[in-house]
């Protein structure tokens, strides 16, 4: 994990590892000054001697100058690296992405892959820059002061070594036990904020029922929860504060006492006492300081797994070594195909499936909702691929063709489908970047998305917002069948394309694509026994199986399911959709 | 209606961060007072004990610092003297003084805990209470607050708001008193141990605030960059993710790459340049913390030689003349130099604070703006009572008879009169719009007499659920009336309004909860009974028995792991168990296919029979049996009858139906 992340620094390695460089130079430089302080006082003030002042107080001057340079430096460096870092990070994971199929995404789920690329690679950037200063800088200057203060008197050093290790112990108990309170308090706390969540989107069933008090007790109970496990696990965390203090007035304490006896017995100077007493806070502090970073490392680390997910994903569906770049014609054969989304289910989505369908033939599929249609129809232009047997488009395994060339002349209007910001031709252009103008006209008029885009203000140039919530569902659905048209596709697949479409609108666009684009094989699942009952021939899935395969009159004849829609949906006993006319 | 789930991403950056630019608030001041105000209400004397405890411990840290000076000059200096003239050296009023010192120390580390764990009390008291508030709050608001507010903005109050502001109550606060505190002390004992240096370590500070003032303006400007590009990148994400279905069956991840290689170069650079800004701040002022150490102790070395020894030279004359000012001794000049650490610290850390408070801020504005929405009114005085029959008169009893009844207190006349609940809905004229100025209904007239269905069909947008929002009061109409049982809405009590109206939502809505408990949603003290014969009556008992805990299973997250068609099953049976006498199903069966919406029709049929029914349906089996169809079209009913008047008058109905245009326009 850490290594893949680490990997993605790339240019950036260079600057990653001298800014905690820098950052050494800094912390020498300061751990420096206390040493010529005593110095100062030791020879300067209590010799007398004005010069030794000014010379060693400039040569201070100097010291702290360095450090700030290098300080500067090192801010600049680890900035950058972190910055640099994310920036790779981001790539690496978007580019992988790219590479995803279907159901790597459907792995991931959108809103996973959102949160990776944007809130997870902020706080490993956050976490990078913490490690690159401070896990850098705290136990550095801990090291350098521990030495100096060796270096000045082994025995008051030895006072501060016992001193950290008393604090160690105790901060690494304490953060132990607290981490482990905190990560259930998250928990809780999580639970809290999605209940909140699940009031405001369910206000209105709130309050249709008058339920408000109701929830107010629920969350009042839960808040309460929260409450007392906040305050036990903090109170812990209180007591680190007031800890710290202890260890270090027991320090300053024993070493003034000690400091006294020696300088006395002419062991030691004052000012190197008081040089002492600079480094015993340092020492600390830095110690605090190391904690602090093991804190933000284990935040950051749940980030860390999540992007390194992502970018070592491998994509289940690969080009074949030699592929075809030419789908010959639009027929397509199902080969004792069976298919699951998770290779290890025990029931497939869809068991046996033998069809054959000719160039040309425009086929309906009708089935209950969860009978596996849209399974089907993903099958064809390679979006999942096969558990066993094969299907062919062309005479010629799906798997054996260039993937960008087969989605290329194989076109799928999925279910849940989404125009992309910017304008009505932006979006049009997805199917064929080189369309022209009359080109995306022509597609826009076999979808009948032509006559409300001529209405809007802009016409083509219309602005289309994010998710397309500018345009209804139904103007929507046309405008991606019309974009799909734009590939001039060999095979056209509509998964529910035309549900929010009119009955009248749906019927003109059907026979559009006759009029047309004859030679197009054409797959219509639908909801609407209309928008099936006149193609070539329909089938009828039912729980992942092929109920029927025929045409309107023969399976009327002898498919009860398909009678029994037909029947619900038309004649005497009508039932019709009431949808959005054009 | 039906809004796409999309993710969002929060607005909010990186908290807290140094050198961020501060948001903009009105009244910080005032904002300021309400919030401390809002701490104070519960835990008043909570926080007098912490201001104690800082002052104590503040105190106690300047006392063992001053100690230094003390053991050097008072102590080590005279014992060393007498060491070094053969005396013999007693250590007994050293161990008195440090024994005095100890106790301080212990005194301060005892505030200091004491101050710590009562804070743990009013941070999280206080965020509790106001957590409570804000929810209590958020449930009475009207519907309208829901509709104009994004539901990720309301969110955010809760998680990012709440957690600046616990960040602010359990430490800025706190740390804010404890500097100025601090600073104030410090500054007082430096000028008592030697105003020179004073001025010097003042200077110095000048000069640091100056420097870091200069800094964080110009990292504030690349932060304000990299806030925008770090938004029009997660925009792309957002964007791009949600659609990336699209994008592999297009073959555009060349383009998409390309794209979001530009954005995130962008981000690139003004984010390395803002935190390079930022992050140069801390060595800035850390060195110019030394500087100022080494200047004092320049300063000082020199005073302290004056005052120790005369060396008669020229500089020694302008030294002791500056010595005037304060004699400075060894001691003395240690316990500075710490002081002068301690000095500069808390400066710094009050600008940090600074920064992190006013974000705060902002976040306890969009809390107390939340706080400050006006609540839902209600001004209804006739409310729903269980009644009785006796000797032909309805009276008012505690018992469940499963009979209800308006009881309505005339003012004028001082008398009450009981109204059996039938369910009869009539609208006169209603005219109604979000906003005065865009009305989105008009001159609606309709009666449903009890027990009748009235079916609403008409394209998107054409006001059908908005018909139904109104009969419930969720939003109030501009013009015309509403009467239920012929008392105007307006009169009903809100609550008992509602609980008399049943409704199935397009979008459904679960609690996490078992399935039991979103059923008992209706009726909270259904027996087990109850709920499995709504559930039958919905027709949902075979698949929650298949379920792998029944009725027991848990429902999380608006009940994922069910099918879109299960969860309506659900809500129709929560409608039933409520049993009320009119109800409204707005495209309640819309994702349940044809066929298992025909084993659900009828326990839809019998949910219906016998109340009044408001539908809201595309499918014409749902709707032809109705005994009214008003058909709408941009806020208007244009045709009304039965299904066969409607369709021997080929107009919009008709053309609906056959999908065929209409003979007659």
């Amino acid at each position: 994990m850490v290594k893949t992340i680490l990997s993605q620094l790339k240019e950036f390695k260079l600057i990653a590892i001298t800014a905690p460089l820098w950052m050494v130079g800094e912390v020498i430089c300061e751990m420096i000054i206390p040493i010529l302080m005593g110095h100062m006082v030791d020879i300067g003030v209590s010799g007398g001697d004005m010069g030794y002042i000014v010379r060693t107080g400039l040569f201070m001057l100097f010291v702290a100058v360095l450090g700030l340079i290098c300080g500067c430096m090192g801010g600049y460096s680890r900035s950058k690296a972190a910055a640099g870092l994310s920036r790779n990070l981001r790539k690496a994971m978007h580019d992988n992405i790219q590479t995803f199929s279907f159901s790597n995404i459907d792995k991931f789920s959108t809103s996973g892959l959102v949160t990776r690329l944007t809130t997870d690679v902020t706080n490993i950037q956050n976490s990078f820059m913490m490690i690159l200063s401070m896990a850098v800088r705290a136990p550095m200057s801990m090291i350098v002061a521990m030495a100096m203060s060796f270096y000045l008197s082994p025995r008051i050093a030895t006072v501060y070594l016992i001193a950290v290790i008393f604090l160690m112990l105790v901060i690494g108990l304490f953060m132990k036990s607290t981490m482990v309170y905190f990560k259930q308090v998250f928990e809780k706390y999580d639970k809290l904020n999605e209940s909140v969540q699940e009031n405001v989107s369910a206000i209105r069933v709130v309050k249709a029922y008058v339920r408000e008090e109701h929830e107010d007790n629920k969350f009042e109970k839960a808040a309460t929860a929260i409450y007392s496990m906040f305050v036990k696990a903090e109170k812990r965390v209180a007591i680190a504060g007031p800890l710290m203090m202890f260890t270090v007035y027991s320090c300053i304490l024993l070493i003034s006492w000690m400091g006294a006896h020696m300088i006395v017995a002419g062991s030691l100077s004052t000012g190197t006492l008081m040089s002492l007493l600079t480094y015993c806070m340092n020492i600390l502090m830095s110690l605090m300081m190391v904690s602090m970073v093991f804190v933000m490392i284990t935040m950051s680390e749940a980030s860390a797994r999540r992007v390194s997910e992502v970018i070592n994903e491998k994509s289940d569906l690969t080009d074949p070594d030699v592929p075809v770049y030419e789908v010959k014609d639009g027929s397509i054969v199902f080969d004792h195909v069976d298919f699951a989304y998770d290779r290890n289910a025990d029931e497939p989505v869809l068991k046996d499936i033998n069809l054959s369908i000719n160039s040309g033939e425009s086929i309906g599929i009708i089935g209950a909702t969860g009978s596996a249609k849209s399974s089907l129809v993903s099958l064809i232009s390679r979006l999942y691929d096969v558990t066993k047997g094969a299907v062919k488009v062309g005479g010629l395994d799906v798997r054996d063709y260039n993937m960008e060339a087969l989605r290329n002349q194989v076109a799928v209007v999925l279910q849940k489908n989404e125009l992309f910001s910017g304008s009505i031709y932006d979006n049009l252009r997805w199917g064929n970047p080189e369309a022209t103008d009359e080109d995306c006209r022509w597609a826009a008029k076999l979808a009948c998305a032509d006559e409300f885009v001529e209405k809007m203000p802009q016409g083509y140039n219309t602005y289309i917002e994010q998710g397309g919530s500018n345009v209804s569902g139904g103007q929507k659905q046309r405008l991606c069948i019309a974009r799909a048209l734009l590939k001039k596709p060999k095979v056209l697949i509509l998964d529910d394309s035309t549900s929010a479409v009119d009955t009248a609108t749906d019927a003109i666009i059907r026979n559009a694509f006759i009029r047309e684009l004859p030679s197009m094989t054409r797959l219509i699942i639908a909801q609407r026994i209309s928008s099936v009952m006149e193609c070539d021939r329909i089938i009828v899935m039912d729980n992942g199986k092929v109920a029927d395969f025929g045409s309107h009159e023969e399976l009327l004849g002898r498919c009860s399911i398909y009678s029994e829609v037909y029947e619900s949906q038309t004649g005497a006993n009508a039932d019709a959709d009431f949808d959005e006319p054009a | 209606m039906a809004e796409e789930k999309v993710v969002k991403v929060g607005g909010h950056g990186g908290r807290g961060m140094r050198g961020m630019p501060r948001p903009k608030i009105d009244n910080p001041g005032k904002l300021f007072v309400r919030l401390i105000k809002a701490v104070m209400e519960n835990y008043t004397v909570h926080l007098i004990v912490v201001v104690a405890c800082i002052l104590i411990s503040v105190f106690a840290n300047i006392q063992g610092t001053l100690f230094t000076r003390t053991l050097i000059d008072a102590y080590i200096e005279p014992l060393s003297k007498a060491a070094r003239a053969g005396e013999a050296v007693d250590y007994g009023p050293l161990a008195i003084a440090m024994l005095r010192v100890a106790c301080f120390y212990a005194i301060g580390i005892a505030a200091a805990f004491i101050q710590a764990w009562t804070m743990v009390y009013v941070t999280q008291g206080t965020l509790k209470n106001l957590r409570i508030r804000l929810f209590e709050h958020m449930e009475s608001l009207p519907i309208k607050y829901f509709d104009t507010n994004a539901h990720g903005d309301i969110m955010s109050v809760y998680t990012n708001d709440i957690d600046t502001l616990r960040q602010m109550i359990s430490q800025s606060l706190p740390q804010l008193l404890n500097s100025a505190i601090t600073i104030v002390s410090v500054l007082g004992s430096m000028i008592i141990l030697n105003i020179p240096l004073t001025f010097v370590t003042l200077f110095m500070v000048a000069v640091m605030l100056f420097v870091s003032g200069k800094v964080t303006k110009m990292s504030g400007k690349n932060f304000i960059a990299q806030q925008k590009n770090l938004g029009t990148l997660n925009g792309f994400i957002e964007e791009m993710m949600n659609g990336e279905k699209v994008v592999k069956v297009f073959c555009h991840e060349k383009q998409a790459v390309e794209e979001f290689d530009r954005y995130n170069e962008a981000l690139y650079e003004s984010a390395y340049k803002a935190n390079a800004f930022s992050s140069i701040l801390m060595p800035i002022n850390a060195q110019l913390g030394n500087v100022s150490y080494v200047m004092c102790t320049i300063v000082g070395g020199a005073l302290a030689l004056t005052t120790s020894e005369t060396t008669g030279t020229g500089v020694a004359f302008l030294l002791a003349l500056i010595g005037l000012f304060g004699s400075l001794s060894v001691g003395s000049l240690a316990s500075f130099l710490t002081f002068n650490k301690n000095f500069s610290m808390p400066v710094n850390q009050v600008s940090m604070q600074l920064n992190s408070i006013i974000m705060a801020l902002a976040g306890a504005d969009r809390v107390f703006r939340l706080l400050d929405q006006e609540p839902e009114t209600d001004e209804g005085y006739v409310t729903l009572v269980n009644a009785k029959m006796e000797n032909g008169e309805i009276t008012e009893t505690d018992e469940h008879t499963g009979k209800w009844a308006w009881k309505h207190y005339h003012k004028a006349e001082g008398t009450t009169d009981y109204k059996p609940l039938m369910g009869d809905v009539t609208f006169n004229d209603v005219d109604f719009g979000y906003n005065d100025d865009k009305m989105v209904l008009h001159n609606i007239v309709l009666h449903a007499r009890p027990g009748q269905k009235i079916a609403l069909v008409g394209t998107t947008g054409a006001g059908k659920t908005t018909i139904t929002n109104l009969i419930n009061r969720f939003y109030d109409i501009q013009d015309g009336k509403i009467r239920y049982d012929n008392i105007n809405v307006n009169k009903i009590c809100k609550k008992d309004l509602r609980r008399s109206l049943g409704i199935v939502l397009q979008e459904t809505h679960l609690f996490t909860g078992t399935v039991a408990d979103n059923i008992r949603y209706g009726k909270l003290d259904a027996t087990d009974e109850e709920v499995i014969a709504a559930a039958k009556l919905a027709n949902a008992d075979g698949f929650i028995r298949r379920l792998p805990n029944g009725y027991d299973t848990q429902l999380t997250g608006d009940g994922a792991n069910l099918s879109q068609g299960q969860r309506q099953l659900l809500a129709i049976a929560r409608a039933a168990i409520a049993d009320p006498p009119v109800l409204i199903l707005d495209e309640a069966t819309s994702s349940i296919d044809t066929r298992t919406e025909k084993l659900v029709q009828d326990g839809m049929d019998k949910l219906m029979s016998g109340r009044t029914t408001f539908v809201i349906a595309h499918r014409l089996s749902t709707i032809r049996n109705s005994d009214c169809i008003l058909v709408m079209e941009q806020g208007r009913i244009i045709e009304r009858g039965s299904h066969e008047e409607l369709l021997d008058k080929k107009g919009k109905y008709y053309q609906l139906y056959t999908g065929k245009k209409a003979e007659t326009a």
